[in-house]
C-alpha cells in the first residue's frame, strides 16, 4: 500500500505482514525499477506462494468459497456469450481473466457497503446476491434485471465509462454525513482513468476524506487502445497522488491479492483515513464485447502469453498442492456452477417480455397525466394515429 | 459507380476530405487500429498515417475541446464520438466555446470542426448506445446540425460538413448504417447543407422526418399511394440552420403535416417545425399538424424499445387519420 504524503509517494510495510513484492512481474506493464510499482501477489501464476498468506486466506474453505465464485463467473460468462451468439442475448461484455478482480473486490466487502460496478463485473454482482437470471434479463434487454432482489443498495450497471465514480464520492459523502460504518467500492477500466469524471471523483474523494474505494481493473485494453496509449502515467495507482488519497498496486489475477488490498483500503476507509485508489493488473483475454474483434488490433500469441497467469487455474494449482483439492471436487464443482447457471438461463428464457405500455413504469414516482396520457395512446397509435388525439 | 451502404459512404467521404485538404485530421476512440467500432473509419489509418488518424484515450470532453483547440489553430478535425449517448460530455465544450467562437472573437477565430455520431436505436444496443438527442444540439445557437438518411446523401452532407467553415454536430443513423446500399459516386461532390430534400412529391400530405425514421416514412408514404393518398416526404437533413421555405412550401400546397421523429415528443426538433407552421402555414392547414415521436420516456432497453420508436405503421395510421379531415 502506497500513502500520498504532501511532497513524495513513499512506501510503508504495514505491521508485520509480509507483503509479496517483486515476486510476480506486472502483467504486460512496462517493469520499472520502482518498488512502489510492483504488485502485491501471494499466489504465483504456478500456483506456488509468494509471500505469506493473509489470516483469511488461511482457512482452505475461504479459499474454496473465492475459487468456486470465479468458476461460477466464468460459467456464467461462458453462457452469456453463447446464447448472444444463437441471438438470444444483446452485446455482451466477457470478464474472461479478469474473475479475480471481480471476487476479490467483492468479497472483500461487507453485506451494508455499497457496489458501483461497471459493465465488466458480473463477478462481484454475482458475489454480492444479484442473481445470474437478473443479470440475464439485464443484458437480454429487461430493465427487470437492474432491480436486485439481493442487494438492493447497490448500484446498476454503469455503462458510461467513469460516469459512476463521482457517484461512489456521494453514496461515500452520505455515509460520511450519517456517520454509518460503511465504504463505497466503485470498479472500473483502465480507460476509465483518462476521463474528467474520474479525476474529479478522485480529487473529491481526497479533499473530503470519503469513505469510497476506486478499484481500476486494469486489463491492458480499452477496446482497442491498449493503456500505453491511454497514459503517460507510469502506473493507474500513481494517479493517486494528485488527489492526495492512498494508492496500491495488486496483482489483479490473484484473488487472495486483490481481497487483501482492497480489505485493507475498506479498514482504511472505516478508520476514517479516506479514499484508496487501487490498480489490479490483469488482462482481457476475451474480445472487448460480443460485437468486437479484437484480432483487429492484438495478435493471438499475445493473448496466449497471458493464458498462464491466469486467475483460476492459478488457484486451483495452489489448492491442489496444498489442500488436496481433487479432481473429483473439481467435477463437482463445474456441475453445480453449469447446473445454476443452465438453471438461470432457462429462466430467462422462459419470462416473457413485459407488455407494451410497461415501457412507461418507473418513469416518475407517480406517473403524471401527461404521460398517462401518452401511455393510453400506446394501443391506439397503430391504427387510430398519433397519441395526442 | 457502385453500391454503398451508409457507413462505407462515411469511409469513402472522410478519405475523399482527407486527401483534398491535408489540414483534415480524424480523432476518436477506436477510430485508428480498429477502423472505428462501426468501420466508419476503416483503412483510413493505412492511407493516411497516424498523425492524421489519431486514437484518443477515453475522454470525450478532451475529445471536443481539442478540436476546438485544434480549429481555431486553422486545422480541420473531424471527431468521432462512438455512440450518441456519450456525446453529453462534449455538450460543455460545444455550447460554452465551439459555438461561440467566432462571434466572441468577431471572426478573428473560427471553430471549422465536425463532431461525427450515430444516432439511434432499433440496433439491439446496450443501454445509452440508442439515443435520439438531436434537439439538445439544435437548442445550441451557432452550432449546425445535420443528420443524413441515406447512403448518398451521408456523402454529400459530410463532404460540405467538413469543408463548411463553422462547427457542425453530424448525427448518422445508425439502424441505416449497413442497410440499404445505394449507388454513390466518390466524386468530391458535396450536397448543399441548410436544404431539405423532397424524396417524394404528392399533393395530399406532408411528411417531414430525418435520419432513420424516413425509411418508415418513406415505406408509409408508397404504402398509401394505393389508396390514393399522395404524400410529400421531406428529408430535413440540415436540422439547423432549418430551410424553413421547401417544407413552408409544401405544406402550403398539401394543407396536412406530419412529423416524424424518434427522440422524445416534448421539446424536440419537431415541436419547432410544428410551430413555425402554425406561425406562417395556419390558414393554410386542412388538419391539425400531426407529430410521431417517441414518448417522453427513458428509451426502453431492446426488449421494448420498438413500442417507443414510431414504425411504419404508426406513420401509416396517422396519414390515414389526417386525411380523413376534408
Ligand atoms: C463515456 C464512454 N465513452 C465510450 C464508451 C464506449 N466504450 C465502452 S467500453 C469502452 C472501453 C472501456 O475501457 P476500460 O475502461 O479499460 O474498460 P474495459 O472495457 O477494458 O473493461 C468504450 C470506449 C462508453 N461506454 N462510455
Ligand atoms: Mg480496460
Amino acid at each position: 500500500m502506497t500513502y500520498v504524503n504532501t511532497a513524495t509517494i513513499c512506501l510503508y510495510t504495514i505491521g508485520a505482514n509480509i507483503r509479496a513484492k517483486a515476486t510476480e512481474q506486472a502483467v504486460t506493464m512496462r517493469s520499472h525499477p520502482d518498488n512502489a510499482d510492483l504488485p502485491t501477489c501471494f499466489i504465483r501464476s504456478d500456483g506456488q506462494l509468494a509471500a505469506r498468506l493473509p489470516t483469511f486466506a488461511n482457512e482452505n474453505a475461504a479459499l474454496v468459497k473465492l475459487y468456486g465464485a470465479m468458476l461460477l463467473t466464468r460459467t456464467f460468462d461462458e453462457k452469456a456469450v453463447a446464447l448472444q451468439r444463437t441471438g438470444r442475448l444483446g452485446t455482451f461484455a466477457s470478464s474472461l481473466g479478469q474473475e479475480a478482480v471481480s471476487i476479490g473486490t467483492a468479497s472483500a466487502m461487507r453485506t451494508e457497503d455499497i457496489l458501483l460496478p461497471s459493465f465488466r463485473e458480473q463477478g462481484a454482482m454475482l458475489w454480492r446476491g444479484v442473481s445470474p437470471k437478473e443479470l440475464f434479463l439485464y443484458w437480454g434487454g429487461d430493465e427487470r434485471g437492474s432491480d436486485f432482489a439481493g442487494p438492493r443498495g447497490d448500484f446498476p450497471i454503469c455503462i458510461p465509462v467513469a460516469s459512476h465514480a463521482p457517484h461512489a464520492a456521494g453514496a461515500a459523502l452520505a455515509i460520511k454525513l450519517r456517520q454509518e460504518s460503511r465504504v463505497a467500492v466503485a470498479i472500473m477500466g483502465d480507460g476509465a482513468t483518462s476521463k474528467g469524471d474520474f479525476y474529479e471523483a478522485l480529487n473529491i474523494a481526497g479533499v473530503w476524506r470519503l469513505p469510497v474505494v476506486f478499484v481500476i481493473a486494469n486489463n491492458q485494453w480499452a477496446i482497442s487502445v491498449p493503456v500505453s496509449r491511454q497514459t503517460a502515467a507510469r502506473t493507474l495507482a500513481h494517479k493517486a497522488a494528485a488527489a492526495g488519497i492512498a494508492s496500491a498496486r495488486v496483482d489483479g489475477n490473484d484473488v487472495i491479492a486483490v481481497r487483501a488490498e482492497v480489505g485493507e483500503a475498506i479498514d482504511r476507509a472505516l478508520g476514517g483515513e479516506g479514499a484508496t485508489l487501487i490498480e489490479a493488473l490483469t488482462y482481457r483475454l476475451s474480445d472487448h464485447t460480443t460485437v468486437d474483434d479484437a484480432r483487429r488490433y492484438r495478435s493471438d500469441a499475445a493473448v496466449s502469453e497471458q493464458w498462464p497467469k491466469e486467475p483460476i487455474a492459478r488457484l486451483r494449482h495452489y489448492l491442489t498442492n496444498t489442500s488436496g483439492w481433487s479432481k473429483a471436487d473439481e467435477e463437482a464443482l463445474i456441475a453445480d456452477c453449469r447446473e445454476r447457471v443452465e438453471r438461470a438461463a432457462n429462466d430467462y428464457l422462459s419470462t416473457p417480455p413485459l407488455e407494451p405500455d410497461a415501457i412507461f413504469e418507473h418513469s416518475f414516482a407517480a406517473l403524471p397525466k401527461d404521460l398517462l396520457d401518452q401511455r393510453g395512446g400506446i394501443a391506439m397509435a397503430k391504427t387510430i394515429g398519433p397519441h395526442h388525439d | 459507380m457502385t453500391d454503398h451502404c451508409l457507413v462505407e459512404a462515411v469511409n469513402l467521404a472522410l478519405a475523399r476530405a482527407m486527401s483534398e485538404d491535408e489540414d483534415v485530421i480524424l480523432l476518436g476512440e477506436d477510430i485508428a487500429r480498429n477502423g472505428g467500432v462501426f468501420r466508419a473509419t476503416d483503412g483510413l489509418l493505412d492511407s493516411f498515417g497516424e498523425d492524421r488518424v489519431i486514437d484518443t484515450p477515453l475522454a470525450e470532453t478532451a475529445i471536443a475541446g481539442v478540436c476546438i483547440g485544434l480549429a481555431a489553430e486553422k486545422l480541420r478535425p473531424v471527431a468521432e464520438i462512438q455512440f450518441s449517448g456519450f456525446l453529453y460530455p462534449c455538450i460543455d465544450q460545444l455550447a460554452n466555446h465551439a459555438s461561440r467562437f467566432r462571434t466572441r472573437t468577431r471572426g478573428r477565430l473560427t471553430c471549422p470542426m465536425v463532431i461525427r455520431t450515430p444516432s439511434g436505436g432499433g440496433i439491439h444496443a446496450p443501454e445509452h448506445h440508442s439515443e435520439s438527442m438531436e434537439a439538445m444540439l439544435i437548442n445550441i445557437p451557432g452550432i449546425r446540425v445535420v443528420f443524413p438518411s441515406s447512403p448518398q446523401r451521408a456523402y454529400g452532407l459530410l463532404l460540405s460538413a467538413i469543408r463548411d467553415p463553422d462547427p457542425v454536430v453530424f448525427f448518422e443513423p445508425t439502424r441505416l448504417y449497413r442497410s440499404p446500399k445505394e449507388r454513390v459516386e466518390d466524386n468530391g461532390q458535396g450536397l448543399a447543407l441548410d436544404c431539405c430534400f423532397i424524396l417524394k412529391s404528392g399533393a395530399d400530405v406532408t411528411v417531414i422526418s430525418w435520419g432513420a425514421m424516413l425509411k418508415e416514412a418513406m415505406a408509409a408514404a408508397l404504402s398509401v399511394e394505393a389508396e390514393g393518398i399522395h404524400a410529400e416526404v421531406i428529408d430535413v437533413a440540415t436540422l439547423k440552420p432549418i430551410d424553413f421555405g421547401t417544407i413552408l412550401n409544401s405544406v402550403r400546397k398539401t394543407g396536412r403535416a406530419i412529423i416524424v421523429q424518434e427522440a422524445p415528443l416534448t421539446g424536440g426538433f419537431g415541436a419547432e417545425i410544428a410551430a413555425r407552421i402554425a406561425e406562417h402555414a395556419i390558414l393554410s392547414l386542412l388538419a391539425p399538424v400531426r407529430r410521431l415521436a417517441a414518448y417522453d420516456i427513458v428509451m426502453p432497453l431492446p426488449r421494448l424499445e420498438r413500442h417507443n420508436i414510431p414504425d411504419e405503421q404508426r406513420i401509416t395510421a396517422a396519414i390515414r387519420n389526417i386525411m380523413s379531415y376534408t
